[in-house]
């Protein structure tokens, strides 16, 4: 029982992505799924963040970003391949997340909430404002990934949306993969209990700093590696992939769905993913419905929604 | 030196609406220790309520009034439909309540007037009054003094009054206020009620000059939470001073460096404010408790 749950939980997930298509009445549901799993993946790094070690960050959509906008404007000035891109991105997106993370990560509660915030601000704002490089507001157009052609040289003939959708799961399988080991992890336990009481975190030896430190850049380069990915399948980018309103979006599907765990997670960017596919009838409603959804599952399901039921499920079985 | 005064008039008209925005937060935050993300919200709901019964026949003053009732109400619904419930909850779970609140009133605010920008004629006419070669708009005075009476009104409440100290003493303990007999619940409610007022009130103020619409409050709640984080959360003379700061340094760096980069100078002064200061200017320190 004790090897099986991560492995459990792993093997669940691949098993609902590999099935999930059998389902699809069209093409454009490939779509809605690799949405999805990219939010998913960086939601899994903000599992560890705010989930592991108990730091918020209202700014993580500056490395989606970061990562969004390496993979538009490597290609286009330095000759990388998109591919190459995605790692450039994270190794910026990680470095820069080491450079902020070391003074900001002191800060506690709203004060670290109001600098990270800030943080991601700065980032759109040089992403909107720098209009020559960055295309400004409208954004800019991003090359697609090569890999597609290479496959379909293999006779693997994939439609964009299902190649998307493939690549996208990989993505955030492994991305899952990690975050479940590094929760099993001597780092990860130091994590929780970092989370629990930095004070008594300190006292038995943990080098608090650090381990934040740590947690901040490894959800960082989830969520640049999210953002490349973004880009790369929309084949276009615009600042709004840094906003403020991308950040709180990215931490409410971490909470909605239950920050502790990383399959609840995942559930939270399914379902914050797909509500405004179901509410385009009433596009009107949507921001309402979706403040009320946010507030109702604080209230009543305050560690989220997957732990919540699976609580409720445990209590009957006993 | 005409364009130094220039930019510092504007500088301060601005910096009194985010110092009446960051004084909302201070009393909020201080009597439930929760950071209200939908503040901005009442000083939209402040200008579109004023506008709408306004437009429908009512004279300003009384449209004025109304907005700023309504809006306390709201407030008040606030804390005692999505706050109140969820008491004791994480800081990130307040923060994705209030954000929750913000967007619900922003979508609701969309449906019942409209998405387009809206003002009313300023209080006391358009003409502008020279001062030394600068100019300011007659409601710039309107904002500022609005902005000054209420942080001395504030003042003299939470300083004067047995009901001002009730608050502070539930911000500082809640139990202990409750033993010696303060009804708490009615404290928070009175919070709420005063705080969303003042945003409204703010909203009132400023439309005539900067225009209304469903949307204006997030960059208004962002400015507010920044100018109050850098006077220090918490201390109603940090939000003022924090307020007309963030205002002179976004009026000072469109000015003379670039309009373009003006939110993001106030967003990295408060940055280098709390790396070096992590209590904001007139923060307390405090020490975790185990």
């Amino acid at each position: 029982m004790k090897l099986s749950s991560k492995w459990m939980q792993l093997a669940a997930l691949a098993v609902l992505v590999a099935v999930l298509p059998l389902f699809f009445p069209s093409g454009y549901y490939y779509r809605v799924g690799a949405l999805i799993f990219v939010n998913g993946l960086a939601v899994t790094g903000l599992v560890i963040l705010i989930g592991y070690a108990g730091q918020i960050s209202l700014g993580h959509a500056g490395f989606a970003g970061i990562g969004g906008y390496a993979c538009a404007l490597a290609p286009a000035h330095l000759g990388l391949p998109p591919s190459l891109s995605i790692l450039l991105g994270a190794v910026i997106s990680a470095v820069l997340a080491v450079l902020i993370g070391k003074p900001i990560l002191r800060l506690r509660g709203y004060y670290l909430a109001v600098a990270t915030l800030g943080f991601g601000i700065l980032v759109s704002m040089v992403l909107t404002n720098e209009r020559a490089l960055t295309g400004g507001p409208d954004g800019m157009a991003v090359q697609g990934l090569a890999l597609r052609k290479i496959l379909r040289g293999w006779g693997w003939k994939l439609s964009s949306g299902e190649f998307w959708y493939i690549l996208s799961a990989l993505a955030m399988l492994v991305g899952v993969w990690i975050a479940l080991n590094l929760f099993q992890s001597a780092t990860g336990r130091a994590m929780r209990a970092l989370h629990g009481s930095e004070v008594a975190a300190r006292t038995v030896g943990i080098d608090v700093a650090r381990l934040k430190l740590q947690a901040f850049v490894i959800s960082a380069v989830y969520a640049s590696v999210a953002g490349s990915l973004l880009a790369l399948q929309n084949q276009f980018v615009t600042p709004d992939i840094a906003g403020f309103m991308h950040s709180i979006e990215m931490v409410t599907m971490a909470v909605l769905g239950g920050v502790g765990s990383v399959l609840g997670a995942v559930t939270g960017s399914a379902i914050l993913t797909l509500l405004p596919q179901v509410l385009t009838v009433f596009a009107e409603y949507e921001q309402l419905v979706l403040g009320l959804v946010m507030i109702l599952v604080m209230i009543f399901l305050p560690r989220g929604l997957l732990p919540s039921i699976a609580a409720k499920l445990k209590g009957r079985g006993e | 030196m005409d364009a130094l005064l220039q930019f510092l008039l504007s500088g301060v008209t601005v910096g009194a609406v985010y110092a009446l925005v960051a004084l909302g937060f201070t009393i909020i935050y201080n009597a439930s220790d929760v950071v209200n993300f939908a503040q901005g919200e009442f000083v939209m709901l402040g200008g579109m309520i004023t506008v709408f019964t306004y437009q429908a026949g009512l004279p300003l003053p009384l449209a004025a009034v109304l907005a700023i009732a309504i809006t306390s109400l709201v407030g008040v619904a606030l804390n005692k439909l999505a706050l109140e419930p969820a008491r004791g909850a994480p800081v990130v779970s307040l923060i994705i309540i209030t954000i929750g609140a913000s967007i619900f009133i922003r979508g609701a605010a969309q449906l019942i007037f409209d998405k387009q920008l809206h003002r009313f004629p300023s209080f006391s006419g358009d003409q502008p009054i020279h001062i030394f070669g600068a100019t300011i708009v007659p409601q710039s005075l309107w904002v500022i003094g609005g902005a000054v009476l209420v942080f001395i009104g504030l003042w003299l409440f939470f300083t004067k009054t047995l009901t001002g100290k009730a608050v502070l003493a539930t911000a500082n303990n809640r139990l202990a206020a409750q033993l010696v007999g303060i009804n708490t619940g009615w404290v928070m409610t009175l919070s709420f009620a005063l705080s969303a007022a003042i945003g409204a009130l703010a909203g009132v103020l400023v439309t005539p000059i900067t225009l209304v619409g469903y949307d204006v409050g997030v960059g208004l709640a962002l400015k507010g939470f920044a100018a109050a984080m850098l006077g220090g959360m918490g201390n109603p003379k940090g939000a003022l001073v924090g307020g007309i700061s963030l205002g002179l340094l976004e009026a000072l760096t469109a000015g003379y460096l670039s309009s373009q980069y003006k939110d993001a100078v106030a967003f990295i002064v408060i940055l280098a404010v709390l790396f070096v200061m992590p209590q904001g200017l007139f923060g307390k320190s405090t020490t975790e408790r185990v």
